[in-house]
């Protein structure tokens, strides 16, 4: 049996997927009781110098 | 190679009005000024300069190395939040269908110019270079480079081609204030923008495949996410159809739970016996 055919067999199931996505969850909304959100923001409405090669 | 189900034309379609929906800020365009709404507190899957003009989310990259940014060391909880929650659910199926630096490459590929590759020579090595830039650029970059007492972040002021291509031009080209600034870092990035360009003619996404490291991330997840092709192997009946039509010449059991595939569903569109087809996560 291939390497591939292998991997294939072992295919995740969907209990690996609810766990990416719960993870996902609950690291965002950590992120914003932690008010993280709020940096993201006040980065983003700013012209990054950087971003466009002048800073 | 006939589109039978229209695929292709819907993923273009997708990808066009996703474009225009996250950097659809006419008012910003014209004004050479940026949006500061509300929606800038939430990232969108693929690569979207904060600084583009039009931009109306932000970029996941962006608000992670502004994060690293940080005088005291955290936790980005929010924006791996983000990284999780798309990669979960999309996987690479966000550089195929919703990434707006993608379409710029598909649609430059389309030019009926030079014999097309798939991939450049070298590929098998090169192919870890968006791994490097992740580590290299993004993680380590952001977290201790520093530019007089500030940290940098390093994959957007030394490599990003979305940046130089969405916020960079069009900024400068209706802002005399910051035209007036553009030195030699400005050169560097427009030199390797054109490299892109031209490369991305010849070669299908060359910067996806060597190195955007949010194609690294959710080239991650692309095994785990809930959207999934599935290949029948018992109806395949091994003409190679789909790896031809494949642009990244993936095997049909390395459709879609290979880090490379990007979930563009030609392999759908080019098999006689539709063997693969969409399907969500299997059950347990």
């Amino acid at each position: 049996m291939s390497f591939w055919h292998k991997t294939l067999d072992k295919r995740p199931k969907r209990g690996m997927w609810f766990l990416l996505f719960g993870i996902g969850v609950v690291c965002l909304v950590i992120g914003i009781y932690e008010g993280q959100l709020e940096d993201v923001y006040r980065k983003a409405v700013m012209i990054c110098l950087e971003c466009i090669g002048i800073g | 190679m006939k589109d039978k189900f229209g695929l292709q034309r819907i993923r273009l379609s997708v990808q066009i009005l996703y474009t225009i929906l996250t950097n659809g800020y006419v008012y910003g365009y014209m004004q050479g000024k940026i949006y500061k709404g509300g929606l800038k507190y939430a990232c969108v899957p693929g690569l979207n300069c904060y600084s583009c003009p039009g931009a109306t989310f932000s970029c996941p990259l962006g608000a992670l190395q502004s994060a690293l940014n940080q005088r005291q060391i955290q936790v980005p909880f929010a924006v791996l939040g983000f990284f999780f929650l798309f990669g979960s659910i999309f996987g690479r199926f966000v550089c195929g269908w919703l990434c707006p630096f993608g379409l710029f490459q598909d649609l430059l590929h389309r030019i009926p110019l030079f014999q097309k590759r798939k991939q450049l020579p070298g590929h098998r090595m090169l192919k870890y270079g968006k791994y490097l830039v992740l580590a290299g650029l993004v993680l380590v970059g952001s977290s201790f480079l520093f530019d007089g007492f500030v940290k940098v972040p390093a994959f957007c002021k030394y490599l990003c081609p979305s940046g130089t291509l969405m916020g960079a031009l069009p900024l400068l080209s209706v802002n005399e204030q910051l035209r007036s600034q553009v030195g030699g870092l400005f050169g560097w990035k427009l030199g390797l923008l054109l490299v892109l360009v031209g490369l991305s003619v010849k070669v299908y996404r060359p910067f996806c495949q060597y190195l955007c490291p949010l194609g690294a991330i959710y080239g991650w997840f692309n095994r785990f996410s809930l959207v999934q092709i599935h290949w029948e192997q018992e109806a395949c009946i091994s003409c190679g159809a789909c790896q031809k039509a494949c642009p990244v010449d993936l095997k049909p059991e390395q459709i879609s739970v290979s880090t490379e595939c990007m979930k563009c569903g030609k392999c759908m569109t080019a098999c006689p016996v539709q063997c693969l087809h969409w399907r969500k996560i299997e059950k347990n």
